[in-house]
């Protein structure tokens, strides 16, 4: 027999919606003072991912457009910001879609302007029609299993449960439920809102998320470009200390009781 | 929530320390839930006719002034000079007048605040909900209606005839607003009519109030400052400089994600001090008598009230740009959800 | 005639179609979205939609966001 040895879990690639990617931090680009500042924030961290919403065009004051300072390769997660119901959330992905830069949506509906809160109820319709119509889904939801479950059947490529109220940089609030949704779902758990600083992130990778997003702490520090690479810093360590914590099963006869495995060995 | 023991408590505690340690805190907040923007927006006049007498205003109904109603082409004209300013926010007002500015008149007014605006609030006599829905799908997305006073023995004193009168309808307003489908709702008093620590804490009971049957709607409150207006014989009740800006501070803390707005009663020392402390929308040169943005004898207007900062709109952008704001003209610009 | 944009009405020229619309009104029409009536009009079919009189016109395009 195979000597017993504690061995780190093996990386896994972040594979999601047929693409694999280095980077499991996603940037948010609302907020950001100027937009050379999310250019060099890009830049710095190395994301692989943002987020970006749609709005009315501003007719009169001709602005810059923000996919400009996006580069080219980076993977455009739209989100459906302003929609209240499913039915909303699908004309924004629509729209989305027209503009040709790929179907990545992230389903972000909301009815409530004092919390912010996501309706988890209408995530669901609308992960479940947009998935039929072919979009990369990734819903950003309060943590809940059975909803979690849910978006699971749905379509959706990952899940993406709240760490603490949008903007209010309180870190992980739901960490229990994070954790239970990272141990029960097989989807690539996503963290979202409330990461304020580089350490909370680097928590939620050590709890075993696959990915964090963060967006007010960036757009909103003195200088977005080195948090934005701390951030990414951060979330390295917490994956790799992650990788170090299990034992791999391998071939093993009972690894949950390793004190008395010696009486089975040969 | 805070209790009212506690905010007499604030109001009356005098230590600059405490203050200083209140502005942080609202400092703070603000820049977490608002970033650094700040918007902006004019108040047009459209008439002054109003059939309530409230005696601390310059436009009630028995006060000896000159009356006037825009006519279509006068709101043309006056609009056309505020787009001009680069203003894309209108609030558009007019005395409480159901038969000289009935629905109607409003719904035309809207239609043609379509041509220059991209955002249009009113602040205009209550209505029942079929009319605000009226006006609601005519274009109109905010409502300010202030309770003035909380208070139901002084708002009787204040309030003397007119469909005013009626507190519970006044009350009950922001709940038909919402109910009309409008999303964007001012709530306010008058500091000057009662005891301040007691209406603010029912502001706040009818805010909070709001916000948990109306989640999705957002809101915004005002403070104006009531002044002595030459002529009414009224003396409303000095608030000073500082519970002012406590009462901003506090509300800041308490509502992380509420509006608050502020005209151009204030000074401009003082209005450019408050943007720090909790702020989030002010107007810029603003004309509060009918028809004074294009009049060619303004003297001779009566004002709703007296302005006390004249900058232009230009420069309160340089202004705001100065100290590192983000001035933003157009609000959010959400694609609107498709009427049902 | 009048149409309503980005929920302004606006008065353009007669037998406009939405292409050159979107080029008189927007600085660069490689980022925009077009929904006429509340029908999305693909980008290749902008020439061929022209405007009636009342259309509702939301020219759409991304932002930053979280």
């Amino acid at each position: 027999m195979k000597t017993q040895q504690q061995t780190t879990l093996s990386e896994t690639p972040f594979v999601m919606g047929g693409k694999e990617f280095k980077s499991r931090f996603l940037l948010g680009t609302g907020k950001f003072k100027n937009k050379t500042d999310l250019a060099e924030s890009i830049l710095s961290s190395g994301t692989q991912i943002v987020t970006v919403a749609l709005r009315r065009i501003d007719l009169e004051r001709h602005e810059e457009n923000i996919l400009e300072y996006i580069p080219k390769e980076t993977t455009l997660l739209v989100n459906t910001s302003g929609a209240r119901n499913a039915d909303e959330a699908v004309r924004i992905a629509r729209l989305a879609k027209e503009a040709g830069y790929g179907n990545w949506i992230k389903i972000e509906v909301i009815n409530d302007s004092k919390y912010l809160l996501p309706d988890n109820a209408e995530t669901i319709k609308a992960a479940a029609m947009l998935s039929q119509e072919g979009f990369i889904v990734l819903p950003y939801m309060y943590p809940d299993l059975n909803v979690a479950r849910e978006l699971v059947k749905a379509g959706a490529v990952s899940i993406m449960p709240l760490g603490s109220l949008i903007g209010s940089n309180q870190g992980l609030k739901t960490k229990e439920f994070i954790q239970i949704l990272i141990n029960e779902i097989d989807l690539p758990i996503i963290v979202d809102a409330g990461v304020g600083r580089p350490s909370q992130a680097c928590e939620a990778m050590e709890m075993g998320a696959s990915a964090v997003l963060a967006n007010t702490a960036v757009a909103t520090a003195g200088n977005p470009a080195t948090i934005a690479k701390a951030f990414a810093r951060a979330i390295e360590a917490g994956r790799l200390a992650f990788l170090s914590k299990l034992p791999v099963e391998k071939n093993m006869a009972n690894p949950s009781s390793p004190l008395t495995g010696f009486l089975f060995e040969q | 929530m805070i209790t009212l023991t506690e905010l007499k408590s604030i109001l009356a505690d005098s230590r600059p320390r405490r203050l200083e340690e209140l502005a942080r805190e609202a400092y703070r907040v603000k820049l977490q839930y608002f970033g650094r923007t700040i918007s902006l927006y004019a108040p047009l006049y459209l008439s002054n006719y109003c059939s309530s007498h409230c005696t601390y205003c310059g436009f009630h109904s028995h006060h000896r002034i000159k009356r006037h109603k825009l006519s279509d082409e006068e709101i043309h004209r006056e609009m056309a000079h505020v787009a001009k300013t680069g203003i894309e926010n209108i609030l558009l007002l007019t005395g409480e007048s159901y038969q000289v500015t009935p629905v109607s008149y409003l719904k035309e007014a809207v239609g043609i605040a379509k041509n220059y605006f991209s955002s249009i609030s009113l602040e205009v006599h209550p209505m029942d909900v079929d009319e605000y829905r009226e006006l609601y799908l005519a274009g109109a997305d905010g409502v300010a209606v202030y309770q003035e006073t909380y208070d139901r023995k002084r708002y009787a004193e204040v309030h003397l005839s007119g469909q005013k009168r009626d507190f519970d309808y006044r009350f009950e307003t922001p709940e038909r607003i919402a109910k009309s489908g409008i999303r964007n709702i001012s709530l306010g008093i008058l500091l000057g009519l009662s005891d301040i620590a007691e209406d603010v804490f029912e502001l706040y009971s009818h805010l909070q109030g709001m916000e948990k049957h109306f989640p999705a709607v957002e809101y915004s409150v005002s403070f104006p400052r009531l002044r002595t207006i030459k002529g009414l014989g009224f003396e409303p009740s000095h608030t000073d400089d500082v519970t002012f800006v406590k009462l901003i501070c506090l509300t800041r803390i308490l509502f992380p994600r509420v509006g608050i707005n502020l005209s151009t009663r204030e000074s401009p020392k003082l209005r450019d001090h408050l943007l720090d402390l909790g702020v989030t929308k002010i107007s810029a040169a603003s004309q509060t008598a009918v028809g004074g943005y294009t009049s060619e004898e303004p003297d001779k207007l009566d004002p709703q009230f007296d302005v006390q900062d004249e900058r232009s709109v230009e420069e309160i952008i340089k202004m705001l740009k100065a100290k590192n704001y983000d001035p933003i003209l157009t609000d959010w610009r959400t694609i609107p959800a498709t009427f049902s | 005639m009048k149409i309503i944009m980005n929920g302004k009405i606006k008065s353009i020229k007669d037998k406009k179609n939405l292409k050159s619309l979107i080029a008189e009104f927007c600085r660069d029409s490689n980022h925009v979205i077009a929904e006429l009536n509340n029908v999305i009009i693909k980008r290749d079919h902008w020439d061929k939609a022209e405007l009636k009189s009342g259309d509702t016109l939301e020219l759409i395009n991304f932002v930053g966001g979280g």
